[in-house]
């Protein structure tokens, strides 16, 4: 604190200023969106002027949230997210986990090919995919309209193997071979001592791996075209690109919709948003 | 005694002591899966899962391009002859497949050097401010986290012809108003698209910059540089290497756009200006029941992708051998 009047890269007043300007009308223009969404949600009748920013408490009604209802069921949808990202961060960290304990702490042969494949899978392109996948899982195995279909390309993510080894890797080696030592079995180590230290990276991985299924649209879409199997972003874009204009208020309605939809992932954002960064394991391990 | 014993325990999968019995051939499963087995075990699920999902689906597009590849029932054994590079003459001389190239071309133009900008300067100014930064964090990456579907609902409702932008502008509000515009359908998207990734790069970003040694800053400052003058002669070449990931990574989800000109432009209007590769090979392949010829469409887009890829590595990342 002593050195603070000649810290580097020290901004002067009139930078200092400038810098909150910059950050200030940053957040004004990321949230913007999301207040006007509320606002828009609410409005009786759709309000576009200056005006129509501020609550009108004579323009203010649920009616909105009951029309989209209507037209497409909001528990359906919010259930089959739940169970398409559900099923995806399960998969995820049994699995994931499981792959990142072998990469980072057993040796075995193989275990660089795994790693590499791991890097390489997340640069494959999704549009490649797409065409094979769907003649595949809905053509050949007949999973066309089935939670599973709509799962299995997603049941791994890749990412969280990466993140996964990577914290097993930080936990110093002495742990596992004292624990070898005294006996344990490597399931006994994985279960006792890794598992419990990799902690962070779990709040990381859920979160991480619960958002991306819970906002995909493209694979879900091609897969489902039964409504009562659809998830909420898919029904949503339904009525988007279909529907809307024959709904009293299409804007409100859809904005309800989009509402109910990112409510979920923002609130969950919001008290999480601290293991949003490659959170550090800290040192209480070091014996 | 007991550190040969710790050594030899290391590695070795079940030790039983000291008794575990020295010098003998390894078992038949070490021999052929490296010291400890149970991580080719461990890993066995993620193996099956990147074969089933990503290597074989990746030789099947391949494939299926160089065939007369189409849909028949299940269980009818069809003949789907082989057409060599058929598919792909007739995607690079489809009009409708060059403009939709043509469309990501201009998307990219705007959305990538916008995004490399507007993030890096961004998390320069956040990462050092101390007041609200929980809240700047939350703000700058809500939009990253919340579903295209759901943002792309208020987006269409300000930028509608009546809608909240055109009534600021008041006069100068374009007309035809922007998504139903041939000029600023694509523009819009890109805008839209930026503003939707920016929180992920300035996330990649806050951590390149906790890599950047602070040594620098300081004899920068010694030698009178302010702090304009550091950003550009120690920041922007420290997170370097961040830049080249963003680079790719902003052209890899371009080249991907599919959510955005479905539902803001109603499929890429208007009349095709809009259109993305990643929509015609849906229209296309699913929707006309052409999974080859879409097929083709995604090599030829991921081949680009490649070019483009591996030319901001070499001119993006450095001179070093």
């Amino acid at each position: 604190m002593a050195i603070r009047r000649r810290a580097p890269g020290e901004l002067s007043r009139g930078q200092t200023i400038l810098r909150g300007v910059v950050l200030g009308v940053g957040a004004l223009v990321f949230l913007f969106p999301f207040y006007y969404m509320v606002i828009g949600s609410l409005q009786t009748n759709p309000d576009t002027s200056i005006g129509g920013i501020f609550p009108n408490p004579a323009n203010i009604t649920g009616e909105n949230y009951v029309a989209i209802n209507e037209r497409i069921n909001l528990m359906t949808g919010l259930v089959n997210s739940g169970i398409f990202a559900g099923a995806v961060v399960l998969g995820t960290v049994v699995f994931g986990m499981l792959t990142g304990y072998a990469l980072a702490v057993l040796k075995w042969r193989g275990r660089g090919t795994v790693f590499a494949l791991a890097l390489l899978v997340q640069v494959v392109p999704f549009q490649l995919l797409m065409i094979p996948l769907y003649v595949m899982i809905a053509r050949d195995y007949g999973l066309g309209d089935t939670h599973l279909g709509m799962i299995l390309p997603y049941l791994i993510n890749s990412t969280a193997v990466v993140i996964f080894r990577q914290y097993f890797l930080q936990i110093p080696k002495e742990l596992f071979d004292a624990a070898r030592i005294d006996g344990a079995g490597e399931l006994r180590v994985l279960w006792q001592i890794a598992i419990p230290l990799v902690r962070p990276a779990l709040v990381t991985v859920i979160l991480l791996t619960f958002i991306g299924p819970w906002n995909e649209f493209l694979w879900p879409f091609l897969i489902t075209k039964e409504a009562s199997l659809q998830p909420l972003a898919v029904s949503l874009a339904n009525y988007i690109s279909t529907v809307a204009a024959s709904t009293a208020n299409p804007f409100g309605a859809m904005l309800a919709g989009a509402v109910v939809l990112a409510a979920p992932v923002v609130i969950l954002f919001i008290f999480f948003q601290r293991f949003f960064i490659s959170t550090d394991i800290g040192s209480g391990v070091k014996g | 005694m007991s550190s040969r014993t710790l050594g030899r325990s290391a590695g070795v999968t079940n030790p039983r002591g000291p008794a575990g019995g020295a010098g003998r051939k390894p078992p038949a499963t070490q021999r052929v899966f490296g010291k400890n087995p149970l991580g080719a075990l461990l890993s066995a699920p993620y193996l099956l899962f990147v074969a089933l999902v990503f290597a074989y689906p990746l030789i099947f597009a391949v494939y299926m391009s160089l065939h007369d590849y189409f849909f028949s029932a299940p269980g009818a054994t069809v003949d789907r002859p082989f057409v060599g590079i058929d598919n792909y003459v007739e995607a690079l001389t489809d009009p409708e497949v060059l403009r939709s190239f043509l469309n990501v071309g201009v998307f990219l133009i705007i959305n990538v050097p916008l995004t490399v900008v507007l993030s890096i300067v961004l998390a320069t100014a956040l990462n050092r401010v101390v007041h609200l930064r929980a809240f700047l964090r939350v703000s700058f990456y809500v939009p990253y986290v919340t579903a295209s579907v759901a943002v792309v609902g208020v987006w269409l409702f300000m930028f509608s012809g009546g809608g909240l932008i055109n009534t600021v502008l008041g006069p100068i509000a374009p007309d035809p108003s922007w998504l139903i515009n041939p000029t600023l359908a694509m523009p819009t998207i890109a805008l839209f698209v930026t503003w939707k990734q920016l929180g992920f790069f300035i996330l990649l970003y806050l951590a390149a910059l906790q890599n950047v040694p602070n040594e620098l800053y300081e004899s920068a400052s010694t030698d009178g540089a302010g702090p304009v003058r550091s950003f550009f002669s120690v920041t922007v070449p420290g997170v370097r290497p961040a830049t080249v990931l963003v680079l790719v990574l902003a052209t890899i989800t371009g080249a991907n756009l599919f959510t955005e000109p479905y539902l803001l432009t109603g499929g890429g209007g208007p009349n095709g200006a809009s259109t993305s590769p990643v929509f015609l090979m849906y229209q296309q392949g699913l929707q006309q029941g052409k999974p080859g010829f879409a097929a083709a469409i995604g090599v030829v887009l991921v081949i680009v992708v490649l070019i483009i890829a591996l030319l901001q590595n070499r001119f993006a990342g450095g001179k070093e051998q």
